[in-house]
């Protein structure tokens, strides 16, 4: 495949400013290969992140001619518009410099919804069974996959109106871990999901889900918080 | 390729529509009761009401009301149905459905009162 992509790229911080690069056309071209061709041979101080290349480690999430994607499983002949690409860094997050957004409010959130497993058991006692096909371990499995991308984060309008809102990647989380048996923290779990800016504040309108590249489904993670935090609230077991 | 590039899906959409008719149903809710508080003031008044009532562009605009009321009501149910029973796919198809059904609710009221 011959001839010249027009490839615009942020550059700077919040105050930055798109920039103007022509960039060569090659087969099965991914748009972190355009941005790497770019760093490599036009401007090497073009800031980006990535690691696996391969859709694996989550760090090389940009906006992508206006949506949230995973860039190194994007291929350009998918998304570029009469072969121009406009590349931003993710949105709903501070810009640190050109295409690196500040992921620290995304992972704080993380552990803001207690989305980290507590263990009820030693080394010492015995390993739990945990029947694959149970309701619970096939709600986990259901959502487990995630690569911590932040493309639904960037994708979420509830985020965007309302920066204190927990979002679809951490809540997720935390309904993996509200259905296993052995974590030992769901009232603390529940309690701090159900909170102002938790699972309450989503409006299910489902575009984390449209735009999560490993095709989880937040919304319904969600969903089942919504009803799980309501039970416990009515058992008396969290409070308000 | 702006900001409205990833906002121009069906389920996006239904969310605008849900709020744009949430917010309309609430301007236009004073009205409504104001026409009620003067059909219970007194005949005469209310004769004066249903003669106002009478023209076609205050049937339409009732028309009007009416749907919005239906495609709130509808999609809120959706939304109930989503949050609250097991998790179904097919969302845009029943958002769509539910626009549909409030298009024919419309269209049944209006075909009644003209
Ligand atoms: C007829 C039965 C109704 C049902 C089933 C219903 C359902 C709902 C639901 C589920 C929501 C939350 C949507 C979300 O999470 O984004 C909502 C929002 C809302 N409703 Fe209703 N509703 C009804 C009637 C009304 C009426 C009569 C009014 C006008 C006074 C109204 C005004 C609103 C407004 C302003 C919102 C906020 C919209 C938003 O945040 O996007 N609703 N409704
Ligand atoms: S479903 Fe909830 S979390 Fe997902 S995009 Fe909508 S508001 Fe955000
Ligand atoms: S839920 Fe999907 S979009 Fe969101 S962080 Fe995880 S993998 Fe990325
Ligand atoms: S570089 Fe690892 S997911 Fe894209």
């Amino acid at each position: 495949m011959a001839g010249t992509l027009e490839v615009s790229l942020w550059r700077g911080g919040a105050d930055g400013r798109y920039v103007g690069y022509e960039v060569p056309m090659r087969d099965s071209q991914t748009v972190l290969d355009v941005v790497t061709w770019v760093q490599r041979n036009a401007d090497a101080t073009l800031s980006y992140r990535f690691a696996c290349r391969v859709g694996m480690c989550g760090s090389c999430a940009m906006t992508v001619n206006g949506r949230p994607r995973w860039t190194c499983r994007t291929h350009v002949s998918k998304v570029a518009s009469d072969g121009k690409l406009k590349v931003g860094p993710l949105e709903n997050l501070p810009v640190i410099k050109d295409l690196a957004a500040d992921m620290r409010p995304f992972f704080e959130k993380w552990q803001q919804a207690q989305g980290r497993f507590a263990p009820s058991k030693t080394r010492t006692d015995p390993i739990e069974r945990i029947s694959p096909d149970s309701p619970a371990r096939l709600a986990a499995n259901a959502a487990i996959e995630c690569i911590n991308c932040g493309v639904c984060y960037a994708a979420c309008d509830t985020v965007r109106w309302n920066p204190d809102y927990l979002g679809p990647a951490a809540l997720n989380r935390a309904w993996t871990l509200v259905n296993d048996v052995r974590d030992a923290a769901n009232v603390e779990r529940l309690t701090a999901v159900a909170a102002d800016s938790g699972c309450h504040a989503c409006h299910s309108h489902q575009s984390c889900q449209e735009h999560c590249p490993v095709a989880l489904n937040p919304t319904a993670s969600i969903a089942g918080l919504k009803r799980k935090t309501a039970q416990a609230y009515l058992r008396g077991e969290i409070k308000p | 390729m702006s900001m409205l590039s990833r906002r121009t899906s069906p389920l996006w959409l239904a969310a605008l529509v849900h709020r744009l008719s949430g917010l309309a149903l609430a301007a236009f809710l004073p009205f409504h009761f104001l026409a009620l508080g003067l059909a219970i003031s007194g005949e005469a008044r209310l004769e004066g009401f249903l003669r106002w009532a009478d023209q076609p562009l205050v049937k339409l605009s009732e028309g009007l009301l009416v749907g919005l009321l239906a495609v709130h009501m509808l999609g809120g149910l959706r939304l109930l149905a989503l949050e609250n029973l097991a998790w179904r796919e097919g969302q845009t198809r029943f958002a769509l459905l539910a626009v549909a059904a409030a298009m024919v609710v419309v269209f049944v009221f209006l075909a009644s009162v003209f």
